[in-house]
């Protein structure tokens, strides 16, 4: 291959790397300064928290309720061999509270409120809605951008945690009923091995996870172009790059949370 | 100085998209009370133009005066005060599918003028009769309407503010000539009861001599022809000529792909 053509093709990629950092960094900064400067619009605020936060509970609870079960199992299986098995409501209450529960809650949550911002704002941007915004004297960033913020940082730690507490149950559950545990010894040593820390750290998490959540569904809504085509892309370049940082996000946010 | 009768005026507007240059040098006028039509075919930039004018889009280069003040570059502030004089119909109707037809109307009267959700309600009632809707139709959702009603809803938004400067894009295209018509009547009216000006684009001829004072011609990123609705057939331009007529020999070549 021609060495310029090289050249010039990773030159491309860069930049467009570039453009589109920088891009997502603008619309950041003016999400959260509008989000943060009035007017407000608390309807649109609650409505959006219902749809986030109500209408995400019975996805995150039957996530949260199976990896707790889960997470029970596998870990008898393998602590069994060490006869261990008294480990297994430190290993669930640890893994929900810390990592599973606002890793899959944030996951889930962007699979369901991710994608519908990014398909509702899309269409918005798609059918002249968002420059009719503008001509009747309402700003965007703070009429669709902001109140999607506010609702995604605070509903994701209340979601994770009912998560929690629905994580520890699925254990407890299959603790007692399945591998024959005590449940009075089972509740104590749950009780025991909880940390308000660890719980503090997967709210935080939460709280991150929600940001990232709304704020891609919306950027990648407000800059949809071109048609149904356009928005269907949106959608899941909303839902990709949104795992993709909740994951990234929390490898970061577990060092910087734990380093002392 | 003219600039006291023009309401709106814009001189040397440029707008490219990347190397697509849309607009190479746009100057036009419009007059205090006037109705300016700017016609042309599909994609040749006319609604680019008025999203330049109304502050959708930034352009490149040139001026545009609103009422004698310059508003390109305006600070926001600026520009929400300039925004408040103005009233637009869409051409899809772009209505906020979450919102029932009163409060689409009645959007910039809560939003922005903060008046009572119930105060708000009896003007956009006013508003739906104005537009020969019926009461029933203000509780309904944007989605149930069918083509006609969600222009005239439309309408009935762009005016509830009482707005000085109203734009139309399109406001017939893809509606029956009947309805076409009724919607053309509404313009007019609306826009004499309010005693705005009014800058439409189409590429609908029956609507452009209908409701237009005077009509400009839009060809290649420039305004080709200005001049009375009357002057229309006698333009002496062959451009003008072709378009009115919808001939396709004649020198506006139709790029196959736009
Ligand atoms: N936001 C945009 N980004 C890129 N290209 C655009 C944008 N808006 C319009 N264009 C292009 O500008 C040209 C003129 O569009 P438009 O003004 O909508 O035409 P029309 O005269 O039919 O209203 C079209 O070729 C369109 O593809
Ligand atoms: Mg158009």
């Amino acid at each position: 291959m021609n060495p310029l053509t090289f050249l010039s093709t990773t030159g491309g990629v860069f930049m467009t790397f570039l453009t589109a950092t920088g891009r997502l960094s603008l619309f950041t900064f003016s999400a959260l300064y509008h989000a943060v400067t009035p007017p407000f619009y608390p309807r649109l605020i609650v409505q959006q928290m219902i749809s986030i936060g109500y209408f995400s509970l019975p996805v995150v609870g039957l996530t949260a309720i199976f990896t707790g079960m889960v997470l029970a199992l596998q870990s008898y299986t393998g602590f069994s061999r060490f006869s261990a098995e008294s480990a297994i409501p430190n290993v669930v209450v640890l893994s929900i509270t810390r990592e599973l529960g606002p890793v899959l809650a944030g996951l889930m949550v962007a699979g369901r409120v991710g994608a519908a911002m990014a398909a509702e704002i899309g269409t918005m941007r798609v059918t002249e809605q968002i420059d009719a915004l503008v001509t009747l004297s309402t700003n965007p960033f703070k009429y669709l951008v902001g109140p999607r913020l506010i609702a995604g940082v605070t509903m994701l730690p209340i979601l994770v945690l009912i998560a929690d507490v629905i994580g520890i149950l699925g254990g407890y559950l299959v603790s007692v009923y399945k591998l024959g545990f005590n449940p009075t010894t089972y509740l104590i040593n749950t009780w025991n091995f909880f940390e308000v820390e660890d719980l503090n750290s997967g709210l935080i998490k939460a709280a991150v996870f929600g940001f990232i959540i709304s704020l891609l569904g919306c950027y990648n809504g407000y800059n949809s172009r071109g048609g149904a085509q356009g928005v269907g892309a949106a959608t899941t370049t909303a839902v990709v790059t949104a795992s993709i940082l909740i994951l990234c996000s929390d490898y970061f946010l577990t060092e910087l949370l734990f380093s002392q | 100085m003219t600039d006291k009768q023009n309401m709106i005026e814009v001189r040397g507007l440029h707008k490219a998209f990347g190397h697509k240059k849309v607009l190479t040098g746009v100057d036009l006028n419009v007059g205090v009370g006037e109705s300016l039509v700017v016609i042309g075919g599909s994609g040749t930039g006319k609604s680019v133009l008025i999203k330049n004018i109304l502050g959708l889009l930034k352009p490149d280069e040139g001026s545009i005066m609103i009422n004698g003040e310059e508003t390109v570059g305006m600070s926001a502030k600026e520009r929400l005060r300039i925004m408040k004089k103005f009233g637009m119909l869409f051409q899809g109707g772009a209505l906020f599918d979450s919102l029932k037809v009163w409060e689409n109307i009645a959007f910039a009267l809560i939003q922005s003028l903060r008046m009572p959700r119930m105060e708000a309600k009896d003007i956009a009632m006013e508003k739906l009769a104005m537009v020969g809707l019926d009461p029933e139709v203000g509780e309904l959702e944007p989605a149930e309407l069918s083509g006609g009603m969600q222009k005239r809803v439309g309408l009935a938004r762009a005016i509830a503010t009482q707005p000085e400067i109203i734009f139309f894009d399109e406001p017939t295209t893809g509606l029956d000539p009947i309805m076409g018509d009724v919607i053309n009547d509404l313009i007019i009216n609306c826009v004499r009861d309010l005693g705005a000006t009014a800058l439409s684009i189409t590429h609908d001829m029956a609507s452009a001599r209908k409701i237009a004072d005077r009509i400009a011609m839009i060809y290649e990123g420039k305004i080709i022809w200005v001049g009375p609705v009357a002057d229309i057939d006698n333009s002496g331009n062959e451009y003008v000529d072709q378009f009115i007529h919808g001939k396709a020999e004649g020198p506006i070549k139709m790029a196959v792909r736009g």
